[in-house]
């Protein structure tokens, strides 16, 4: 039967302390500086197609209100990093939070209508709010990834309903940098609970079924207080059926937030469980997922949500959570070094070796080498080459420092398991961590350039492996 | 191997202080380095019969040399090799005249850094070669300071004792600046003041770093054979060597990060050229590359000053100090002395050359052997570098 076959979630490693914006119990999610939705969607993506033949999968989905870009997909963007098929079909979804579970609809149906074998379902959020409100507390950043697979190997879909709703609860126009809202008495009870009951409910006429047959729910939850007020209000036991929100650990991650508790749910389901996922925003859309009988627990050797929030750095202060927003602009050097903007016709030229991060391996010694080269740098063999993946290797700290004019951004070689070294940044990651020789994993970041005319550049940057 | 061992000979050398010259341009500086050159020559500027510049940033084309000196219609190439191109630019001229097609020419470095802070590209930016701009940016400490860590991991020396082995070379060049009206640092500074120091790039600190400075040096060569109309204390030009790497250091997941293999080849092409066997009892003097205290360690080694592994022992014995078995960077080398990118190849050659003829005052050397080695170094050890050196003497 058509439905999921694998999951992956991104939580940054970065946590603001809720009680250094205002109040409110533990902490949010907050992307690194080097993160946005674009990032932490190839994050959750290479998270849930780990193990999975990367040109089996047919459509890339990407779902966000906080797309790096406008205009310039960044669905095709995680196809590069996935050295996806060049006919894959990538499509970027937005308009409202509700953006993830319809592009999972539009994946679902695709699969079932036989156009599709796979279809990976990445949504990622990193909305900013007011400086001081309560949504800047409740926000959280992160991304979840879903396969959709015609014969599902974790579970299956067994139904799903889907409503719009015209209504300014909370909007957030071209030209705005925050998320807006009316009051929020209004906004709750008109627009969050009144829709998503009324999905919830359609749903459950059109299935028969008794809320009791529901092993876990996974709902949008934009505030703790309103998801269980909401919980109740289905008939749902808050304590049991109702899959934690996070809301304490992460916060609400936007279009991605239904996905990833959707995975947390699944994470601690049982053969055979009904688990219903439910979104907000603009309407709503809910799922009836059945979790496969003869399903192996756990499904992965360790928890993917469980150990990303254990993952975790606190954020010394509130500036500094301002500084990465760039929501406080700090003084420009005086002197700038000399740095050019980045060319779009090269970053075009060098597509493989920078998202998939291509390198080289000699075929006639074997020498990996990155980046790719003309001529071997061992045995001097011209054009005699076959590109090779580098950025799924781990690897090792060769050596490391600091870079003074970039606020002492760590800096390091790293060594590749199976050959090849790349000079890198290294990120999500104190001075005092540092070690010679230390294992490292890639991941894939946005560049902080010095002058960016009007580009966005990510590459691959070096982070210690922590679980 | 036919070279210019002998066929070269140095009449006369000018170089400005090193120093931040906030009221003096960049023609300003060329024209009192050269200046003092032709005069320490006794030569008109019209008998220059072509010339070289060396410069990183601060001019392009042999017209930024001309116009300050009004050379006219004389061939003039500009030479850019980053920190080697002083020595690139010397090797240059000393081809040209052994080979016979000048008689004199001039060979001119100067860089003016401090109006602008030091807007290499390359430095500060390694992406010029790939203009995607997605690659790591980093600056020079960044680059030394991964080949110190990485030479302390490999001879297992604690990094805190590391940091103050290189201190000590840090005191030893302020020392030797202290001694030297034209470097740009005349202090002496103790161990504790550069281990206390802020750091730039761990485990390099503010003292590890050499100076950022304007400048100018400049020589006069001639063919060896008109030497003595000129002087009678001129000095030759025993041997030349150069390296240049090719990311090997990057691109090669082997390369060890514990030496550095250009310094060791330039140096190699010039004591095999110079015929010298045993560097450290046959060289007088050696004004060698510390952009960083960690450079001028491996230099040690990578020359053949100590063995491998084993120069922090030569260091603690202070054998590289002014009154040491080999006194090196005896002008108080880039540390004190200070770097103006394309002036510093040309600034060691004027110290050696005033060693050889006995005129360094109080940081005069025991000429012994008559040689002394000058070298520069541009690049990075984590990608790859032109090594630079020559080797003067007066027999």
């Amino acid at each position: 039967m058509v439905g999921v076959s694998a999951y992956g979630v991104h939580i940054p490693i970065w946590r603001l302390r809720r009680e250094l914006i205002g109040g409110g119990p533990g902490e949010r999610a907050v992307a690194g500086k080097d993160e946005d939705s674009l990032t932490m969607a190839v994050a959750a993506a290479l998270n849930c197609v780990d193990d999975v033949d990367k040109s089996s999968i047919d459509g890339i989905f990407f779902a966000s209100t906080t797309s790096p870009f406008h205009e310039k997909s960044v669905s095709a963007t995680i196809a590069a990093v996935l050295d996806a098929r060049r006919d894959v079909l990538t499509a970027d979804f937005s308009g409202s939070l509700r953006a993830g579970t319809t592009a999972l609809k539009v994946a679902l149906d695709m699969v079932k209508a036989g156009s599709a074998e796979k279809i990976l379902v990445t949504a990622a959020d990193c909305r900013l709010a007011g400086p001081g409100t309560p949504f800047e507390q409740n926000f959280g950043d992160g991304a979840a990834a879903l396969l959709v697979e015609r014969d599902a190997k974790i579970a299956d879909i067994e139904f799903s309903v889907h409503v719009y709703d015209e209504i300014y609860d909370l909007w957030r126009r071209d030209v705005d940098l925050f998320v807006n809202s009316w009051e929020d008495r209004y906004v709750y009870t008109c627009g969050y609970m009144r829709v998503v009951k009324e999905a919830f409910s359609m749903l459950m006429d059109k299935t028969g079924l008794n809320v009791k047959d529901l092993a876990k729910v996974a709902l949008s939850i934009p505030e703790l207080r309103r998801g269980i007020e909401l919980a109740r209000g289905l008939g749902l036991d808050p304590k049991t059926q109702l899959q934690d929100p996070l809301m304490d650990t992460v916060g609400n991650t936007g279009t991605a937030q239904p996905l990833m508790l959707f995975a947390a749910a699944l994470e601690g389901a049982k053969p055979g469980d009904k688990i219903l996922m439910a979104s907000y925003g603009s309407g709503s859309d809910a799922f009836l997922f059945k979790v496969k009988n003869g399903l192996k627990t756990p499904i992965y050797g360790k928890s993917k949500v469980a150990s990303k929030i254990a993952n975790k750095k606190v954020l010394p202060d509130y500036v500094t959570y301002l500084k990465w927003r760039k929501l406080v602009k700090m003084p420009e050097p005086r002197v700038d070094m000399s740095v050019s903007y980045p060319s779009a016709t090269a970053i075009w030229r060098e597509t493989n070796r920078i998202y998939p991060l291509h390198g080289v391996k000699c075929k006639a010694c074997g020498t990996i080498q990155y980046p790719p080269q003309r001529v071997c740098t061992k045995c001097q063999s011209k054009d005699n080459f076959e590109e090779v993946r580098l950025c799924d290797k781990k690897g090792t700290l060769f050596s490391y420092s600091f870079d003074p004019v970039r606020e002492n951004t760590p800096v390091g070689l790293v060594n590749l398991e199976g050959g090849g070294r790349v000079f890198l940044d290294l990120t999500d990651v104190e001075a005092g961590e540092l070690k010679i020789d230390m294992p490292v994993r890639l991941t894939f970041r946005r560049v902080d350039l010095r002058r960016e005319d009007g580009m966005y550049v990510y590459f691959w940057k070096a982070t210690p492996i922590r679980d | 191997m036919p070279g210019v061992k002998d066929k070269v000979a140095i009449i006369g050398m000018g170089c400005t202080r090193f120093t931040e010259h906030w009221d003096k341009s960049v023609n300003d500086l060329i024209v009192e380095a050269c200046y003092e050159a032709f005069e320490d020559a006794n030569i008109e500027p019209k008998d220059i019969q072509a010339a070289w510049f060396s410069t990183a940033r601060s001019g392009e084309l042999g017209r930024s040399l001309a116009y300050p000196l009004k050379l006219k219609f004389i061939p003039i190439t500009r030479v850019e090799n980053r920190c080697a191109s002083g020595h690139n630019a010397f090797i240059d001229a000393c081809y040209a005249v052994a080979c016979g097609a000048f008689d004199i020419v001039l060979v001119c470095g100067a860089e003016k850094l401090k109006d602008t802070g030091l807007p290499i590209p390359g430095n500060s930016d390694p992406a010029d070669l790939y203009t995607s701009r997605v690659d790591t940016r980093f600056m020079p400490v960044s680059a030394f300071a991964q080949l110190a860590l990485r030479y302390f991991h490999r001879y297992n020396i604690p990094v805190d004792e590391g940091r103050r082995i290189l201190s000590k070379i840090a005191v030893k060049n302020h020392y030797n600046g202290s001694l030297n009206p034209k470097a740009q640092f005349q202090r002496k500074i103790t161990i504790e003041d550069a281990l206390n120091a802020p750091i730039i790039a761990w485990p390099l600190g503010l003292y590890d770093c050499c100076g950022v400075s304007d400048g100018a040096a400049a020589a006069i060569i001639v063919r060896a054979d008109l030497a003595k109309n000129y002087r009678d204390d001129y000095v030759l030009v025993k041997g030349v060597g150069m390296s240049t790497g090719f990311y090997q250091a990057q691109v090669q997941d082997d390369w060890s990060l514990t030496h550095i293999e250009e310094n060791f080849r330039a140096a190699n092409m010039a004591y095999a050229e110079a015929g010298v066997k045993n560097p450290r009892k046959e060289l007088d003097l050696a004004v060698v590359h510390d952009c960083f205290t960690i450079h001028e360690l491996l230099i040690y080694e990578d020359f053949g000053f100590s063995p491998r592994g084993k120069a922090k022992e030569d260091v603690e014995a202070g054998a590289f100090e002014l009154k040491g078995e080999l006194p090196v960077n005896t002008d108080g080398g880039l540390k004190s002395f200070g770097h103006p990118i394309g002036a510093s190849g040309l600034r060691m050659m004027y110290e050696v050359y005033k060693q050889l003829q006995g005129k360094a005052g109080q940081r005069q050397v025991n000429i012994r052997n008559q040689l002394g080695l000058t070298h520069t170094c541009g690049g990075t050890p984590i990608d790859s570098q032109t090594a630079a050196v020559a080797i003067l003497g007066l027999r």
